[in-house]
C-alpha cells in the first residue's frame, strides 16, 4: 500500500509521463482492495487473482527439476539462441549491475557473466595493444588490470524457491562463485531500493505474473535513470501458416513431452495456454509505455514466436 | 449376459452405498462415480422379465425414486460424456450423452479424478514416448502405466466384458472397491494364520518393501468404467505376486508379466514380457525359459480371470484353496526376494 502511494506521488511529480494513464492504474491500487478479488486467467481457466499466484507457484515447483531439459526438448534447443539474442541486444559493459527477475535456473545470469567477462578481456587486450612499444616492465605492470574496474554483478530474483535451488546447483557445478546472488522475491513487490540496477531482465517470466502493470512499475522503480528494461516472452506469430503449425505443435506435442519427460501433463498444458493469453507485441509495448518507459521497441525472434521488448528509464 | 440369481443384482443389496466418504469403495470424492442409474435400466429390464407383476411394480417405484434422486443431481450427471451399451428395446433407456465442450461445470476436469483429455494423435505420441522412456529406465513406473493406458483399449474392453459376465466380477464393477493402505486392516491381516491369503500378502508387502499405495493414477482412458478396470488390474498386480509366489525382483516381475500377458492380452504386458528378459542374466534366463515361463503361460491361459475375485473378502481363505479355485498351479521353483536382477 505504501509502495503504491509512493509510486503514485512520484509519478504525479514526473512531467513527462502520461498523467491519465498513471491515474487510471494507480487508482485501482490506492483506493480499494478490489484488485485482489478480480478474476484473471490461469491458462484458459478463470481463477481469482489470489489463486493464480499460488497455482503458478505449484506449477513451477513441480517442473523445477526438469525445467532445463524440458526447455531444450520443447524448443528443440532454440531457446538458447533466444537468450543469446537477448544478451547481444543488451550488450552489457563491465561494471553493469543486472537484476534478472523470474530467472530461477540462472540461464540469463550465467550468460551475462560470461559476456561481461569476455568484454572485459577484450577491453584489456585493446588497452594493451594501444600501448606504443612498451617496455617489458610496463607490460607486466599493467596487465592484467582488474583492480580499478568496478565488478559487474547479477542478482537473480525469483518467487519460487525450487527454481532458485536448481539455479544454485547449476552455479556450483559450473564453478561460478563471485558476482552472483540469489534472492527470493515477487516481481510485483521487489525487495530492493530505488535506483539500484543498470539492467533489468525478465525472460519468459512476465506472463506468469498476476498484475503485469505492477511488475513494470516495480521495474521502473528499481532501475537507475538511464537503465534498460528487457523482456523476453512468447508472443504472437506474424506468419499465419507458421501460426497454425505452432498451435498444433503447442497443443498436441508439448503436453505429451511434459508427460513423458517430466511426468506432468497439466503444467505444460498451463504453459501453452498462458502463452495464448499473454498480450501481443503492440499491446505489451503499450503497457510498457503506459508504465513510464521510453524508447520502447521490440524485436520478433523466430517469426514472432518470441518477442524481445526493450525500454529505458529516463 | 447371465445373472445367476436375483440377489446378485446390485441395486437391491448394496450395503456400502452410504452418503459421505466411504473409503473402501469408490465414491465421487475418490474419483470414480458409481453410475447406479446407468446400470438400473439395464439391470431392471432383464430383472423385469423374471418377476411377477407385484415385484415389477415395486421395482418401478424404486426406479422412480432413483430417477428423482438423479434429477436432483442432474447437472452433475448430464455434463459428462457417457456411453451405455444397452439392448435397444429396453423401455427405460436414457441416452446420457453430453457435449465434450461443456466440461466447465463438472467437479473434475474430465470423466473421473485425474482424467486428462487427449486426442488420438496425442495418445499415439504418448504410447511411443512412454515406450521409449520405459525401455530406457524400467523404474519409471508412471511411463509403464501410461503405455498400458494408451495401448490397452481393446484389451480393457475384453476384460470388462469378462468381468461383467462373471457374478463376482460384476459385483466388483458395481461396488468398485479399492486396495489401499487406508482400506486394509493390517492388524487383522497380521493376526491371520500362516498360509492364508491375507497373511501371505502382508508377508509379501513386508519382504519386498512395497506398499499398495504406489500405483500410478489412471489418466488417459476415456471411459470411466474402463479406467476402473485398469486401476483394478494395477491394484491386483501385487496380489498376483502373492498368488504366483513371485518376488518383486526382475525375474519375478517378468514371470508375472508373462502370466498377465497370457491372461489379459494387454499390449503393455506383452511388450514387458518380450523385452523384460533382455535384462536378465543367463542363469535366470534359463530358469525363465525352462520352468517358470511355460508355467506362467500355461496358467495364464487356463486360469480364471484374476480380476473376477473379490480379494477384499477373501483374506482369511487359504492360499492353496484360492489357487485351486483360480486353477493356478503352485510355482515350480521357489524364488526368494532380493533386490538384484
Amino acid at each position: 500500500m505504501a509502495a503504491s502511494v509512493r509510486t503514485f506521488v512520484r509519478s504525479l511529480s514526473r512531467k513527462n509521463v502520461c498523467f491519465s494513464a498513471v491515474l487510471r492504474r494507480s487508482d485501482c491500487r490506492c483506493f480499494s482492495g478490489a484488485a485482489e478479488d478480480r478474476s484473471t486467467h490461469f491458462g484458459f481457466e478463470t481463477v481469482s487473482a489470489t489463486e493464480k499466484a499460488s497455482k503458478v507457484y505449484k506449477v513451477f515447483e513441480n517442473v523445477a527439476q526438469k525445467y532445463d531439459v524440458m526447455n531444450d526438448a520443447m524448443s528443440l534447443g532454440i531457446h538458447r539462441l533466444w537468450k543469446d539474442a537477448l544478451l547481444h541486444v543488451m550488450h552489457p559493459q563491465p561494471g553493469a549491475r543486472l537484476l534478472d527477475v523470474a530467472g530461477g535456473t540462472g540461464d540469463i545470469a550465467f550468460r551475462f557473466l560470461e559476456y561481461v567477462r569476455s568484454q572485459q578481456e577484450r577491453q584489456q587486450r585493446r588497452a594493451v595493444s594501444l600501448q606504443q612499444t612498451p617496455s617489458w616492465r610496463d607490460v607486466s605492470d599493467r596487465y592484467p588490470d582488474v583492480g580499478g574496474a568496478p565488478e559487474s554483478s547479477v542478482v537473480v530474483c525469483d518467487i519460487n524457491k525450487e527454481m532458485l535451488k536448481v539455479g544454485r546447483q547449476r552455479a556450483d557445478s559450473r564453478g561460478v562463485t563471485t558476482g552472483l546472488s540469489w534472492v527470493v522475491g515477487d516481481a510485483e513487490e521487489l525487495p530492493f531500493n530505488d535506483d539500484q540496477f543498470d539492467l533489468y531482465t525478465i525472460a519468459f517470466g512476465i506472463r506468469n505474473v498476476t498484475h503485469i502493470d505492477q511488475a513494470l512499475k516495480e521495474a521502473l522503480r528499481v532501475l537507475k535513470p538511464g537503465g534498460r528494461f528487457l523482456c523476453l516472452e512468447f508472443s504472437k506469430v506474424t506468419n499465419p501458416v507458421l501460426e497454425r503449425l505452432y498451435d498444433v505443435y503447442s497443443f498436441q506435442v508439448i503436453p505429451v513431452l511434459g508427460e513423458v519427460i517430466a511426468g506432468d501433463w497439466k503444467s505444460y498444458q498451463y504453459l501453452v495456454e498462458s502463452i495464448r493469453k499473454f498480450p501481443d507485441q503492440e499491446e505489451f509495448k503499450g503497457l510498457m509505455e503506459d508504465s513510464g518507459f521510453f524508447c520502447v521497441q521490440y524485436f520478433n525472434l523466430t517469426g514472432g514466436v518470441v518477442a524481445l521488448h526493450s525500454g529505458f528509464k529516463l | 449376459m447371465v445373472i445367476s440369481h436375483r440377489k446378485s443384482i446390485s441395486f437391491r443389496t448394496r450395503p456400502q452405498r452410504t452418503v459421505g466418504l466411504n473409503r473402501s469403495s469408490w465414491t465421487p470424492e475418490e474419483g470414480f462415480e458409481i453410475n447406479t442409474l446407468e446400470k438400473i435400466p439395464h439391470v431392471f429390464y432383464r430383472q423385469w422379465l423374471r418377476t411377477s407383476s407385484e415385484e415389477a411394480i415395486h421395482a418401478c417405484a424404486l426406479f422412480v425414486y432413483k430417477l428423482a434422486m438423479w434429477l436432483r443431481y442432474c447437472p452433475r450427471f448430464l455434463l459428462r460424456r457417457r456411453h451405455i451399451e444397452l439392448t435397444s428395446s429396453a423401455p427405460f433407456v436414457h441416452q446420457l450423452h453430453t457435449s465434450r465442450a461443456d466440461r466447465s461445470h463438472s467437479y473434475y476436469d474430465g470423466l473421473y479424478h485425474g482424467h486428462i483429455h487427449s486426442t488420438p494423435f496425442q495418445k499415439a505420441l504418448l504410447a511411443v514416448g512412454s515406450g521409449v522412456a520405459a525401455l530406457q529406465d524400467p523404474y519409471r513406473h508412471d511411463m509403464v502405466a501410461v503405455l498400458g493406458e494408451t495401448t490397452g483399449h481393446l484389451a480393457l474392453i475384453n476384460l470388462r466384458d469378462r468381468m461383467r459376465n462373471d457374478p463376482e466380477g460384476y459385483t466388483i464393477l458395481t461396488e468398485r472397491p479399492r486396495i489401499r493402505l487406508s482400506t486394509l486392516d493390517l492388524k487383522n491381516m497380521a493376526s491371520l494364520p500362516d498360509g492364508t491369503f491375507g497373511r501371505e500378502y502382508l508377508r509379501f508387502l513386508e519382504d519386498n518393501n512395497v506398499t499398495p499405495d504406489s500405483r500410478a493414477q489412471v489418466k488417459f482412458v476415456d471411459d470411466e468404467e474402463l479406467a476402473y478396470v485398469m486401476l483394478r488390474y494395477r491394484e491386483v498386480h501385487d496380489l498376483l505376486h502373492t498368488l504366483l509366489g513371485m518376488p518383486t525382483n526382475m525375474l519375478g516381475e517378468v514371470v508375472v508379466k508373462w502370466f498377465e500377458a497370457a491372461q489379459t492380452g494387454l499390449p503393455m504386458c506383452a511388450l514387458g514380457a518380450v523385452l523384460g528378459p533382455l535384462r536378465l542374466n543367463a542363469s535366470r534366463l534359463q530358469s525363465l525359459f525352462t520352468s517358470l515361463g511355460p508355467w506362467a503361460l500355461r496358467n495364464g491361459r487356463g486360469a480364471r480371470c484374476v480380476l473376477n475375485i473379490f480379494y477384499e473378502r477373501r483374506w482369511d481363505q487359504k492360499l492353496e484353496d484360492l489357487r485351486q479355485e483360480l486353477h493356478i498351479e503352485p510355482p515350480p521353483v521357489t524364488l526368494h526376494s532380493s533386490r538384484t536382477t
